[in-house]
């Protein structure tokens, strides 16, 4: 087996090594709360919920080759169904989350059903198209939505299963949010090394071969862009009760371009390239914007920097088993 | 009557200066390979260096035509040598990225050297005051606009099929290698296109800079709006992007009549349904 150049010194294969890494990550996640400011744990929360948002883009992206310019419809959806379902019935968090997934999963199937058939611009073009046919819904159904206010002031009802905890509480939604982050990345993770993630992959680097190995390439394409849509509700879900607020930004194109963004500046393709590129992406723009408040224009620097020096992203510069990105 | 021939007029007004912008995103895309989300950022960058022009220099309406395009366009030669040249050839997707980089900056730009604020810009005033036509009272410079983009149009119509460097690009963009073997400098020639493109953008943006509110968003929605005129129809044609801008005039001037509800959804929903009955758009060749 490879070894890294880390892990070398230290008698590890590159396997334990990354669990060792992953181990440490957990440790230090779990204990952040007893040791960092309130401030912290708002920006870690964020950070891990853009993360999986911007893992589930991947999913299409980085592993299948397919740039959605229309995810936020999917995270947004997600946002919207939490906040109208905590506004009107209010169930236990759980099935709140569960339903998110669930309604943007349906969403996904019915937009991918139409999108998976076109490649590269088109694709990209598509997903744009009716990424913003949702967010005129979302903005336009007033009775329903409150327009541009957005859907506010509802309660953060109990997780469900008899847990106790305050939600409300920024502490408690903070281990709430790693659990959930955490479970899905795992289960993204292994469907991406699983032989549906292989074939997906395979994809990305010639899907007319895949087509003549037999694979039905249009299929195997939308269970991607479902997965994607689903998980990425989920993540709106969590992000929606977080901010108190659901509102038509949430689904608008310029929050599609924030998952391209993370996953371009961590890696795209690395599994942990997103979640790495959204810790980056919004500590800098803290950072940044502590000082001015145009941060657009250094992270436009940074992003065209990367794209010409170094289009594998920041851990690419760690890695040294070259591949091509995608 | 008159509410019909007033919504006529809007849609001209609106999609030819559409297809002014348009055109020159099609054309960089025909050439270059390159789908240019920094488009909608030139366009502002000429109703800003138009306003500037007018109020710092005080240089006459028509001179700011004349000027500010050239200025943009020199701009983007920079931009194609620094940004857009160490790309060319890698997968299609890197220049959206790459553009989309340039649009924030150009975005950010923007707002720090003019402000969050919104200007306004005069129309020359000869051009100031309305006509009436048939019942419907219009404003005398949105004649202009009108006759001045089918103008342009003609122009590059011209330009692209009766001229030598006209032909020279297009034979670039339907075979690159073939073109580069018969000694067609190819490098020079996308430098070329990309500042054509840039300047014909910064053109629109000056002739709509009296007629539209100069603010830091005006980029965004007209990139949009552009995109889904090139996919209607066909990404690289020319003519193409003329029907599409009439459509997306004709929803806009028409829609915001008579289905103000469907408006937003309107073009949306037309790029959709060309992308899946049609890829290639309405005027496109075939992949």
């Amino acid at each position: 087996m490879a070894t890294s150049g880390l892990a070398r010194p230290l008698g590890l294969t590159r396997g334990a090594a990354a669990l060792a890494g992953l181990a440490a990550a957990a440790i230090a996640l779990l204990a952040l709360p007893y040791v960092a400011p309130y401030f912290v744990i708002f920006v870690a929360t964020e950070i891990l919920i853009m993360g999986l948002f911007a893992t589930s883009f991947n999913l299409l992206f980085g592993f299948t080759g397919l740039l959605s310019f229309g995810h936020a419809a999917y995270f947004g959806t997600g946002a919207y169904i939490a906040a109208l379902l905590l506004r009107d019935l209010q169930p236990d968090f759980v099935w709140v989350l569960l339903a998110a997934g669930l309604g943007a999963g349906l969403l996904a199937f019915v937009i991918g059903a139409l999108c998976v058939r076109l490649n590269e611009v088109y694709f990209a073009m598509l997903t744009l198209a009716f990424g913003m046919m949702v967010y005129v819904v979302f903005h336009q159904w007033r009775s329903m939505t409150g327009g541009t206010d957005g859907v506010a002031g509802f309660p953060i009802t109990a997780l469900g299963f008899g847990v106790h905890g305050q939600l409300g509480n920024p502490v408690h939604y903070y281990y709430l949010v790693l659990v959930v982050v955490a479970a899905s990345l795992f289960a993204l993770y292994r469907i991406t090394v699983s032989p549906f993630g292989l074939i997906l992959r395979a994809m990305r680097e010639n899907t007319e071969r895949v087509a003549f190995a037999g694979v039905p390439v249009y299929r195997y394409r939308l269970y991607a862009f479902v997965l994607a849509g689903a998980f990425a509700g989920l993540a709106g879900a969590l992000f929606s009760p977080f901010n108190r607020i659901a509102v038509p930004e949430m689904v608008h194109w310029t929050q599609s371009a924030e998952p391209v963004l993370m996953a371009i500046l961590g890696g795209a393709s690395y599994f942990f390239g997103p979640l790495f590129g959204a810790a980056v992406f919004l500590t800098l723009e803290r950072w940044i914007t502590s000082y001015t408040t145009e941060w657009m224009i250094y992270l436009g620097i940074i992003l065209l920097l990367l794209v010409i020096f170094l289009p594998r992203g920041i851990l690419g510069l760690f890695d040294r088993h070259k591949e091509d990105a995608p | 009557m008159a509410a019909f021939i007033a919504a006529l007029l809007n849609s001209l007004e609106f999609g030819l200066l559409l297809f002014l912008i348009a055109s020159g995103l099609t054309i960089v895309f025909g050439v270059l390979g390159i789908l240019n989300f920094a488009h909608g950022a030139l366009y502002m960058l000429g109703a800003y260096f138009g306003y500037s022009v007018l109020h710092y220099v005080d240089l006459p309406f028509w001179a700011a035509v004349i000027v500010v395009p050239l200025a943009v366009a020199a701009l983007a030669v920079v931009i194609e040598r620094l940004t857009l040249r160490p790309i060319y050839g890698r997968h299609p997707t890197f220049g959206l990225l790459l553009t989309f980089a340039l649009l924030l900056i150009l975005d950010d730009a923007v707002r720090l050297i003019w402000g969050a604020g919104y200007h306004i810009v005069d129309p020359p005033s000869l051009l100031k005051g309305t006509v009436s036509i048939l019942g419907a009272v219009y404003p005398r410079y949105g004649f202009f606009i009108i006759v001045a983009a089918v103008a342009i149009g003609v122009a590059i119509w011209l330009l692209f099929t009766r001229t030598r460097v006209g032909k020279t690009v297009r034979a670039a963009a339907i075979d690159r290698e073939t073109a580069e073997a018969l000694g067609i400098n190819v490098t020079a020639l996308f430098t070329l296109v990309f500042a054509f493109g840039a300047g014909l953008a910064a053109l629109a943006g000056v002739l709509a800079a009296p007629i539209r509110a100069i603010g830091p968003s005006m980029g965004e929605r007209i990139i949009i709006e552009s995109f889904i005129v090139v996919v209607i129809g066909g990404l690289g044609s020319f003519p193409g992007a003329l029907v599409g801008a009439l459509i997306l005039g004709a929803i806009h001037g028409f829609g915001g009549r008579w289905l103000p509800e469907l408006n937003l959804i309107l073009p949306f929903l037309g790029m959709a349904v060309v992308l899946l009955w049609r890829p290639q758009g309405l005027l496109g060749r075939s992949a």
